[in-house]
């Protein structure tokens, strides 16, 4: 066994990152696939909350750097999932603590032991995300659908490309359809284009996303949530299967679409 | 209702108008040049030209295009029209 190792990075906070982390995994794991997950936001730990995790921490991801743990001892066992792990961040700590060649090292020693390594970044360009990206195969960059987080989006692509981890691929976090057909959202062909970079999946905003981490039980464990459905699919891309994106078009009514074609006229 | 009222009036939407700020503003980021250095590159070309051919300098037009992921500088530099008749 060769694990994929995955790593999930941003630019900007707040896009969606620890989520897309804990969804990924959990989906992978429920396909029956082996995952470790790598919170490597140290001093901010957040992954192990989000899975429901907090509770059993006993070592983190400096202990095993440090030589304080063997890294088994490290993997925190999830509750649902027996073949799904965590690594916590430590949260007492800053990001000097870890280097990019500790990353690869730790990493290097988990591959034979799973199918997947996913890696939750932290936000920004600095030694941090240097410490996530470092032993990726890939990098999947999340974004939202407005001028922030889609400009930092290019930074990272721009830092990965240099770094010769690229191309990198994209996952559209928070899509509000109903903004969309207002106009006042761009839609995953604007971000597209200007970002010019492959797509791997389409998530919408989704209640359930903040409901579900509520109770760290990820979203992607509720059949009736689409942004679930959303982080399944993705999965499903990452296993190598072709699913159809999701479709996030409001149907129009007729007063709509007569006054698409009324604008048109007048242009 | 305001949101028929706008498509029927054919305003601008917001997220167009992302869309075209962020189209300048990923040209800056990922080419780290700012509009001041395109004018000193603008006025060093069309000396650099000047020497060798007959150019307009008032047409010069230096613009940075995208395809993809990449940049691309773009000239259009018009030659000037010879007068036949003067120059003999």
């Amino acid at each position: 066994m060769a694990a994929k190792t995955i790593t999930i990075t941003s630019g900007k906070g707040g896009v969606g990152k620890t989520t897309a982390t804990a969804n990924l995994a959990v989906a992978l794991a429920n396909l029956g696939q082996k995952v470790v997950c790598i919170d490597s936001d140290i001093g901010l730990r957040n992954l192990d909350v989000v899975l429901g995790l907090e509770n059993r921490i006993v070592y983190d991801l400096v202990d095993v750097i440090e030589g304080r743990c063997r890294i088994k001892q490290a993997m925190i066992r999830d509750k649902r999932f027996v073949e799904l792990h965590l690594i916590p961040a430590a949260q007492t700590r800053d990001k000097n603590a870890v280097s990019p060649s500790d990353m690869v090292k730790l990493v290097d020693e988990l591959r034979d032991e799973v199918d997947w390594i996913i890696i939750d970044s932290p936000a920004g360009i600095e030694r941090g995300f240097r410490n996530a990206i470092a032993p990726a195969d890939e990098i999947i960059i999340v974004t939202n659908p407005d001028v922030s987080a889609v400009r930092d989006a290019d930074r990272i692509i721009g830092i990965i490309e240099a770094e010769q981890k690229g191309p990198g691929k994209l996952i559209l976090n928070r899509i509000n359809p109903h903004m969309i057909q207002r106009g006042d959202m761009m839609d995953a062909s604007d971000v597209l284009d200007l970002l010019a970079v492959k797509l791997v999946g389409l998530v919408p905003e989704d209640e359930h996303v903040i409901a579900s981490s509520n109770i760290g039980k990820p979203v992607v464990l509720d059949e009736k949530s689409k942004a679930g459905q959303a982080f399944r699919n993705i999965a499903r891309r990452l296993m190598g299967d072709e699913i159809p994106f999701m479709d996030l078009e409001i149907k129009e009514d007729l007063l709509h679409r007569l006054s698409k074609v009324f604008k048109s006229g007048v242009n | 209702m305001a949101d028929w009222l706008s498509k029927i009036t054919g305003r601008t939407s917001s997220a167009h108008e992302a869309k075209e700020r962020l189209k300048l503003v990923l040209i800056h980021d990922r080419t780290d040049i700012n509009p001041d250095t395109m004018e000193k590159l603008k006025d060093d070309l069309i000396k650099t030209i000047s020497r060798h051919i007959l150019i307009d300098p008032a047409s010069v037009k230096i613009t940075m295009m995208h395809e993809g992921r990449e940049q691309r500088l773009v000239a259009d530099i018009q030659l000037k029209q010879h007068d036949r008749k003067s120059s003999g």
